[in-house]
């Protein structure tokens, strides 16, 4: 790898993208900001499997897990956006807070 | 053995007629009009499933290349999942919620579901345990808002969304650490990685395990991953209730045994298991299974809506589940196997019978259950009786046996707190099981609610299920030893 770049930068790379995005699904309240803080959760974990894939040499699992998990992000994007669609067609608002009639 | 891809399509026929049924279904869907046609469509393929299954055996099988097995603990988990997909298809046609619903997808989506949980139990490889439990998650997320403009079941939808999403991605997230420290994702192989060589990197693997727990402890809704479960259980209709409570709830049980079990621990000779030595998940898990039996306990207790206190109850239920699997012995895993049998029959009868008295009443707060029994509904209101003192572990019904081999393999295994405090959790809980009792028996009703007028489809499950309930609390001797069979995970060469 050039640039002297090693496992560890990538480890350290992907456990402050997963922070980040932990950090964005507590903090937001909008629920599309909620499913970009998982979306970034999923990219962190890619990022750790193409990491250990490489420094790790072998076999290609590593990339298969990838390739799965962007691809099932992308079906759950699907499923979210269609909920929070719905959502919205009722409530005209997609803020979490607002959809309290649940509690207790 | 392991086989390849076409090997393996012979012992693959029960999910093979599933994923063919979702695909029947949605055309059914789109050139016939009879909605009637589709629910019985799936009930029949459950059943033929569940036939299948039956004929198939077990046996000692790696398939498809090592993705996933076939063996004893896979066929007793597939039973159970396939027993409750029968209970949600048939509470679907009788529901009144589901009859206004779009039926042929809602069946698809349900036995796509169902796939995933089959899938669930029997995963071999981190990839396909990931793979499943999106697969059933996904699915869940869909039937849990399937209600359209009802704003319970959408607000439920996106919660379990939101939860789902952050517990499956920190999940993946610590999977990828398994991946880096043991070099495979095929669980044999994690195995003999982490058990032989001894890897050195304890915190490492304990952080990983940490959180893969809470993807998998999401599913079996365990503290602190619950706080999905009362709101998604309230929203969504109630077979799909049902079905997250006792077959997402198990599938989860099957996923984490076989995880926590063979992937990651050793087998002793005399029947104990070994965790890895410096990682001490089983402390970690045992502290979680307290709090979670016990915060379910004392929540459900001023609960007011049916349904919120059967999903209070179910966490507290998955924590009595729970003492079974932190013992790390074969005579607990095996009370947990049994207890999610009694747990099915129990559970599934509650939920039926707050769906007859909903489909009667249009409510499921505790005050529409006033009198039940002196307006019409005296045999729902036996029944969800038996299922309410088989839920605290009163004698006579397959809970409380259900709970004296739990109690008995934590005694066994000398864990005296938790058996404590099992044992004044269940005195709890009795306090908000009787209440319905109470109020359905000794409370007179007003005069101003609905007579109670259930269908036959729906009485003849619930006698089904209490009939269960009691004849398993008095002769359950076959359950046991199909459980202890059935405990036996596949073995062969990584």
């Amino acid at each position: 790898m050039p640039g002297g770049l090693t496992l560890n930068h990538f480890l350290v790379l992907s456990l402050i993208v997963f922070a980040l995005g932990l950090f964005c699904v507590l903090s937001r309240r909008n629920a599309i900001g909620i499913l970009m803080g998982v979306e970034l959760i999923l990219n962190s974990a890619n990022i750790n499997y193409l990491a250990f894939a490489f420094y790790g040499g072998g076999k290609y699992d590593g990339q298969v897990f990838s390739i799965f998990v962007i691809m099932l992000a992308a079906a759950e994007a699907v499923v979210g956006l269609a909920i929070v669609l719905a959502i919205y067609q009722d409530l005209r608002t997609i803020d979490v807070d607002a959809t309290e009639t649940l509690s207790g | 053995m392991q086989l390849g891809n076409v090997a393996s399509l012979a012992y693959f026929i029960p999910e093979l007629v599933l994923s063919a049924t979702v695909v029947i279904l949605i055309v059914l869907d789109l050139v016939t009009d009879n909605r009637a046609a589709a629910g019985i469509a799936a009930l029949a393929a459950s059943v033929a499933v569940f036939v299948l299954i039956l004929a198939g055996g077990a046996g000692n099988e790696r398939m498809f290349n090592g993705m996933i097995v076939f063996d004893s603990f896979s066929f007793y988990f597939r039973l159970l999942i396939t027993l409750a997909t029968m209970v949600a298809v048939w509470m679907s046609i009788g529901s009144d919620e589901v009859k206004r619903c779009d039926q042929g997808e809602y069946y698809a989506v349900l036995l796509a579901a169902a796939l995933g949980m089959f899938l669930m139990a029997e995963a071999d490889n981190l990839l396909m345990a990931y793979l499943s439990l999106e697969l059933v998650s996904l699915t869940s997320y869909i039937l849990t808002g399937f209600l359209k403009h009802n704003r319970r079941s959408q607000e439920a939808a996106l919660k379990y969304l939101i939860y789902g999403g952050v517990a499956s991605g920190t999940m993946i997230y610590g999977m990828s650490w398994i991946f880096g420290i043991a070099g495979s994702l095929s669980f044999g192989m994690i195995n003999g990685a982490l058990t032989q060589s001894g890897t050195g990197a304890s915190l490492g693997v304990f952080i990983a395990l940490v959180l893969i727990l809470a993807g998998m402890g999401y599913k079996v809704a365990s503290v602190p991953f619950h706080m999905w479960a009362p709101d998604v259980y309230t929203g969504a209709p109630i077979p799909i209730t049902t079905y997250l409570a006792v077959g997402s709830k198990a599938a989860g049980f099957a996923l984490l045994t076989r995880f926590f079990y063979p992937a990651i621990s050793r087998l002793a000779a005399n029947g104990n298991w070994q965790a890895l030595a410096g990682v001490d998940w089983p402390q970690l898990l045992l502290v979680m299974c307290m709090i979670t039996m016990t915060l379910g306990n004392l929540a459900a207790l001023q609960q007011t809506n049916m349904k919120r206190l059967l999903a209070y109850s179910s966490i507290a239920q998955a924590g009595y589940a729970l003492m079974g699997f932190v013992v790390l012995s074969n005579d607990g895993i095996r009370a947990m196997m049994f207890y999610l049998i009694a747990y099915y029959l129990m559970d599934a009868g509650a939920f039926l019978v707050v769906m007859i008295v909903a489909n009667a009443t249009g409510s499921e707060d505790i005050d529409a259950y006033r009198g039940l029994a002196w307006r019409g509904g005296m045999v729902p209101a036996v029944a969800l009786a038996i299922f309410l003192f088989s839920l605290t572990g009163i004698p006579l019904t397959v809970g409380f046996i259900g709970k004296f081999y739990l109690f008995a393999a934590v005694i066994r295994g000398q864990f005296y707190i938790l058996a404590l405090v099992g044992i004044l959790n269940s005195v709890v809980s009795l306090y908000y099981y009787l209440r319905p009792i109470r109020t359905m028996f000794l409370d007179q009703p007003a005069g101003d609610e609905a007579a109670v007028t259930g269908e036959a489809w729906n009485y003849g499950l619930m006698g089904v299920l209490a009939a269960a309930t009691i004849v398993f609390g008095l002769y359950w001797a076959p359950l046991i030893a199909f459980a202890d069979r059935s405990l036996k995970f596949f073995t062969g060469p990584a």
